[in-house]
């Protein structure tokens, strides 16, 4: 459409022309601006729906599990009951089960009584056992306690059974719904806060059963972890970015470094099996040998990341520190890693985020196991919590489904207040060249 | 070296010595260690919770790997590395007893703990199945009598259970049930399925001809998408249950009766899975569950024997015992004695 004649009509047709098709051309492009912001939006929209969907989820069937029910009992510390010589191994159950016969004088016969006992946690006695051991004066004393009741009262309290189902099908029979009914009128029943949920350890009686085993054998993994996979996952970068020469050796070990970062996870949990339990013998489900397992997980996702962070810091610090008189190794020590530290921080959190959540590897080495024990030490045995839900998910007690899931909040809350720590790490040290 | 490097090493050295000083390593373990079944898991948790809470031992440690990977780590050799008990939802077979021959486990004491059923659970929106252990073969198997007659097997052509017997509901075939890796599906296979292809004369004639064969057809299972290998997680074939009411699930007892609200044992040979029918023998698809335990170990591992007299104590296996409560059958009188007195002399297994 060069048309280069000095015609008048002409010269303006070839114009109009060419801006009659940017015009119309215009509309089209407006229109599939608009759609790709909107597919974008849409997008958002989306994953926020599903983030949203898996929080309330999870919280809805969760949030039952911070209250728990507890009766209050009227207890006489028999002496006779108690003899001084062996507090310990004493019938404390004996105590529990003559308190709600006084309470309940009605009920006879073996059946019925065996009914009313099981209203009661089995933990109470035990609660009942550490009052006597601290305070050895109750003896002989009466005194208003409150227990937690067992699992299917709790469950009843809150909701989750029906009533109105025929007496078979149900896990209350009669008679111990109308007590639990006489109990209500008088204010004898309540939910308190769950705090035994945070101060005992794993159990196979969901009213007594924590997850601070799992967090205390959680927290000394993550402690061997980050102790490990920090300074050498530092170092490995320094010296492939800043040491290293650039030969085929240098490749190779790039090449692996990239694919071990995407190995699936129980592959490394054999390794360690292996290596760490067959060949060196260290102690079975210990933290030292899930430390020792996750920090080969973490330390590709941590060498890659601080990799980026080092060759984000502009050749212009290192030439400038080399000018001045600077030698290597203090050009690297005091310019290039204290710049490219928020980097490899961020790269750390997020490493150490993925190991919190990781229970695969660790079932190889054994430490996905019942243990009621809250660990001392890095060698005492220990279970961390993905696992400690895991083990909770397979058991039939209908109680442990709330548990389940208010543990995994608690595991929810701590990825979230890792990751932004990140965040926060990454947007206070950022600099701009 | 400058005198800041001695420094730093030294706290180094002296911090790592710290964090591991309070700790003992494997060389002389002071807690018991106990792996092996899924199924009896539940029971000895309980058990071990229960010791730890009553006596100043630790509470033992209880993994649940399988049964047959329970004995693998078990027959591996005598020593703290090693676990001083295992469960197993079935005996421990001759080529396992070899083996721990072999690497030096000698004396084992086999100590059964009790009786655990399978039922067939559907939910109770629909009504409960009544099925025969014939039926079960025949719905099942991956290779059943051919339906004309004969003496020929033929792949399992039964789509609904109207086909496999005409007084079952016109429902399809959904089972879902454990995988092979699981001690459940092994004990299910051996009481429902073969007991139901004995009742084929020519079949049942098979095992003395040819065992292998025999095997093969009672406990392959069909592939043909009848048969949902549902994973080991329990609860979850129960809610599947309660999303698809044409379903049926295979699983333990204690899940039945820990949903009695939600689902329904079928009833098997006219039988219905409850407690008191489990225990005294006339529900079929039930099986024992074991222990078994090192004897060396049981001298050398603080608390070992201690633990063995709270499992085979009364208040724990008896009729009226904690473990009855969580769904474990008990045994009847004369076998809870004989086996607690096989404990107590630590007699060892021969076989």
């Amino acid at each position: 459409m060069n048309n280069t004649e000095n015609t008048s009509p002409l010269k303006k047709t070839s114009v109009v022309r060419t801006m009659d098709i940017v015009n119309q051309g215009l509309k089209k492009r407006y229109a599939a601006e608009r759609r790709f912001k909107r597919l974008g939006f849409a997008a958002i929209i989306a994953s926020m729906l599903f983030l949203a969907l898996l929080f309330v989820s999870i919280s809805s069937n969760g949030y039952t599990a911070f209250w728990q029910t507890f009766m209050k009992i009227e207890v006489f510390f028999d002496p006779e009951l108690l003899p001084q010589d062996a507090l310990r191994t004493a019938d404390y159950g004996g105590l529990v089960k003559q308190s709600l016969r006084n309470m309940f004088p009605k009920a006879k016969g073996r059946r019925d009584k065996r009914a009313l006992y099981k209203l009661v946690s089995t933990g109470a006695a035990f609660q009942l056992r550490d009052m006597v051991l601290q305070k050895p004066e109750l003896i002989g004393q009466s005194l208003e306690v409150w227990v937690p009741a067992d699992d299917d009262v709790d469950m009843f309290i809150k909701g989750h059974f029906d009533r109105n189902l025929p007496e078979d099908e149900r896990r209350l029979k009669d008679n111990q719904l109308a007590w639990i009914d006489s109990m209500t009128a008088q204010e004898s029943i309540k939910k308190k806060i769950n705090t035994t949920f945070f101060t005992a350890g794993d159990s196979r009686e969901p009213e007594l059963a924590g997850i601070r085993g799992a967090v205390i054998g959680s927290f000394y993994t993550l402690v061997i972890t980050l102790l490990l996979s920090f300074p050498i996952g530092v170092a490995a970068a320094i010296y492939l970015e800043e040491f290293a020469p650039r030969n085929r050796w240098t490749d190779l070990i790039e090449v692996n470094i990239n694919n071990l970062a995407a190995v699936p996870s129980i592959v490394f949990g054999l390794l360690g099996l292996a290596v760490f339990l067959n060949f060196f013998g260290l102690p079975r489900s210990a933290p030292l040998v899930g430390g020792l397992v996750l920090t080969l997980m973490t330390l590709p996702t941590i060498i890659i990341a601080s990799r980026a962070a080092i060759l984000s810091v502009p050749p212009s610090i290192r030439e400038a520190a080399l000018g001045v008189g600077a030698s290597r190794m203090q050009v690297v020590a005091h310019h290039v890693l204290p710049l490219a530290l928020p980097g490899m921080l961020t790269g750390t959190i997020i490493g150490m985020a993925r190991a919190l959540g990781e229970s695969a590897p660790l079932l190889m080495i054994g430490m996905v196991a019942f243990i009621v024990d809250v660990p001392g030490g890095i060698t005492d045995p220990a279970t961390v919590l993905p696992v400690q839900i895991y083990l909770w998910v397979d058991s039939p007690e209908r109680a442990f489904v709330e548990r389940t899931s208010a543990a995994v909040m608690v595991l929810l809350a701590f990825l979230v207040a890792m990751n932004a720590t990140a965040v926060f790490l990454r947007k206070r040290f950022e600099r701009r060249w | 070296m400058s005198k800041r490097t001695i420094i730093i090493v030294t706290v180094l050295i002296f911090g790592t010595m710290a964090f591991f000083a309070g700790n003992s390593m494997a060389a002389g373990r002071d807690y018991i260690s106990i792996v092996g079944s899924s199924t009896v898991y539940p029971f000895a948790t309980v058990v071990a919770e229960q010791f730890g809470k009553t006596t100043s031992y630790k509470t033992p440690k209880i993994e649940s790997t399988g049964s047959g990977g329970g004995f693998k780590l078990f027959c591996a050799g005598v020593g703290v590395e090693h676990p001083d008990i295992t469960n197993a939802s079935r005996a421990i077979k001759k080529s396992e007893y070899d083996k721990c021959q072999a690497n030096g486990v000698t004396d084992i004491i086999e100590v059964k703990i009790g009786y655990d059923g399978i039922v067939l659970a559907n939910s109770k929106k629909t009504a409960p199945f009544q099925l025969n252990r014939k039926d079960i073969f025949l719905a099942l198997a991956k290779d059943v009598p051919d339906p004309n007659g004969g003496e020929k097997l033929v792949p399992n052509p039964y789509k609904t259970w109207k086909d496999v017997n005409s007084s079952l509901p016109a429902q399809n075939i959904e089972v879902l049930g454990p995988p092979p890796t699981s001690g459940t599906r092994d004990a299910f296979v051996e009481l429902a399925m073969e007991g139901g292809a004995k009742e084929f004369d020519f079949i049942k004639a098979m095992k003395k001809t040819n065992k292998n064969q025999y095997k093969a057809v009672c406990h392959t299972v069909r592939e043909d998408g009848a048969y949902i290998e549902a994973g080991e997680n329990d609860n979850l074939i129960v809610q599947k249950l309660e999303a698809n009411p044409g379903a049926i699930g295979i699983f333990g007892f204690s899940f039945l009766d820990q949903n009695t609200d939600k689902i329904q044992g079928s009833f098997v040979d006219g039988v219905q899975p409850t407690f008191e029918a489990i225990a005294d023998g006339q529900y079929p698809v039930s099986r024992p569950l074991f222990f078994y335990v090192k004897k060396a170990h049981a001298d050398a591992i603080p608390g070992v024997n201690q633990y063995l007299e709270e499992f085979t104590s009364e208040r724990a296996w008896g009729e009226e015992g904690y473990l009855s409560e969580k769904g474990m059958i008990p045994m009847p009188d004369a076998e809870r004695k004989e086996f607690r007195s096989n404990v107590k002399n630590l007699k060892p297994l021969k076989k």
